[in-house]
């Protein structure tokens, strides 16, 4: 293919959507921002933003007709990369909402317990989980072209009240410490997410934005080629 | 583990960041959005900008420093300042900004807090609240007296710190909490600017009421300080504006110097 990739930010009326569309403009993209099906179709790639409650999120995407077309783009082996609420509404259910998730990969979604304690001072551990934490990243992350170049160890911005539980251990991309081992990202075929938001994350989680352009356009590449 | 957050604050008139700074290599000083840049190539982990004239007719001003600055530096940015309604907020975050901080709008309507939550998400309210001390709580609860003014020791005021409230700080803490703040930045105004010290009893006050994050503002002179609100006042991140903005220190120095002291934080990102 020639050119930048058609990547658009799926719509859903979610506050961060747009500092997610600044980060990918940053990374040299002029991302698509837009809640038609139509568009998602023609798209290389996808950003699945979110922020707030998973409920009115699943109820905005259901009012947008956007949960098919979301299944569609994911079966046909697009990337798509989920951040923050974008990652719980993977899961089909989450201890937070009545409705379910998307369902496209197994496992759950669960609240912080209350009562954990940190290593640092007396206190227990606020809920949400709020600011800049530490994430390690597995093997298979490590050699995941959207993580090359973040150093492990590095410090991402989170904000959750719940966290993921996939079923398959082995989907968990990078975990963080918070009273328990938290799923910081995880990675599904072509699906990629981040608990943590790379748009917030300073230089490091820019980084995680070029990549994922980068990892579009060989992809679209690839696929032009057959 | 979690760190504790260091945040410096830009007061912004007319597009300016006002309160004096000395750079000495920025060619603009007063420029948001290079102050910004250097705040966050130095580590710096979230940044408030308060429009402090708080004025409808300032709001597309601020609206442009909001954009200029999201779209050159990704740290999570907290925008106050005369932010009334949902409509205000919306446009705030449409611009770039990630967190709304309402103070005055709250207290003559709470429900503005609950109306935030519900439309962005509790992560996107930051309430606001400027506290002062109570001059003498003692006398004004005289036995076989009325209790005339609130019994806790401090007071909110609104209004750019000009209008009493006669509402107790822990209890609007917890209220706004309830009503779906995510956070809280609570400013002493008895300690702001002058230098000697964060507020550390009311600080340690409300942060051991509420669940939600507790931000320090208003009295930071030395990095001692900046310690003594996270340790002794239990706050999760420190806000600071001239101990920054004079150079007194940079934030690389106030990190160093919390790690050393036991606080984690996060080391400034590699240039």
């Amino acid at each position: 293919m020639t050119g930048k990739p058609r990547i658009v930010v799926i719509d859903h009326r979610s506050a961060n959507i747009h500092s997610v569309a600044k980060a990918l403009v940053r990374c040299g993209v002029e991302p698509v921002v837009s809640s038609a099906p139509e568009d998602l179709a023609r798209a290389d790639g996808a950003v699945l933003p979110g922020v707030g409650a998973i409920d009115a999120a699943m109820r905005a995407l259901t009012r947008l007709e956007l949960i098919e077309p979301i299944k569609r783009f994911v079966a046909a082996g697009r990337p798509l990369l989920c951040v923050c609420l974008g990652m719980q509404l993977l899961f089909p259910r989450s201890e937070e909402g009545r409705e379910g998730g998307l369902g496209l990969v197994d496992g759950n979604v669960v609240r912080f317990e209350d009562g954990m304690h940190s290593a640092y001072g007396d206190g227990a551990l606020k809920v949400p989980h709020m600011g800049w934490n530490r994430v390690h990243l597995s093997d298979d992350a490590r050699a995941h072209p959207v993580f090359a170049g973040v150093p492990q160890e590095s410090y991402f911005y989170f904000v959750h009240s719940y966290h993921c539980r996939p079923a398959d251990q082995a989907r968990i991309a990078a975990t963080t410490d918070y009273g328990v081992s938290v799923c910081a990202a995880l990675i599904d075929g072509e699906i990629i997410a981040t608990q943590f938001h790379p748009e917030k994350s300073g230089v490091v989680g820019l980084r995680i934005y070029e990549n994922f352009v980068a990892y579009v356009t060989a992809r679209a590449a690839a696929r032009a080629a057959g | 583990m979690l760190t504790r957050r260091l945040i410096p604050c830009l007061d912004i008139d007319g597009g300016r960041v006002v309160k004096g700074t000395s750079f000495v290599n920025l060619r603009d000083a007063g420029d948001p959005a290079q102050l910004a840049a250097l705040y966050d190539s130095e580590g710096a982990d979230e940044l408030v900008f308060l429009d402090i004239t708080a004025s409808s007719d300032e709001r597309d001003t601020m609206i442009d420093v909001v954009r200029r600055v999201s779209s050159q530096v990704f740290i999570p940015l907290t925008v106050g300042g005369g932010l009334r309604n949902v409509e205000d907020m919306r446009k705030m975050l449409e611009a770039g900004a990630d967190k709304i901080a309402v103070n005055s709008a709250a207290v003559s309507r709470p429900s503005l807090i609950e109306e935030g939550a519900r439309e962005f998400g509790s992560q996107c309210i930051v309430l606001a609240m400027d506290v002062k001390r109570v001059q003498d709580p003692v006398t004004a609860q005289r036995p076989g007296t009325p209790r005339m003014v609130a019994e806790a020791p401090w007071q909110v005021f609104t209004h750019g710190g000009r209008r009493p409230t006669a509402i107790d700080p822990i209890k609007w803490s917890r209220i706004g909490a309830s009503l779906g703040a995510g956070e809280l930045l609570v400013t002493s105004m008895d300690a702001d600017g002058r230098r000697a010290g964060y507020d550390l009893d009311l600080l340690a006050a409300i942060s051991s009421s509420v669940d939600v994050p507790v931000i320090a503002s208003g009295g930071a002179g030395r990095l001692e300080h900046l310690y003594e609100a996270l340790a002794a006042g239990k706050a999760d991140a420190v806000l600071a504006a001239s101990i920054f903005h004079f150079r007194t220190h940079t934030i690389q120095e106030a990190k160093a110097y919390l790690a050393e002291r036991g606080v984690p934080v996060r080391p400034a990102p590699a240039s």
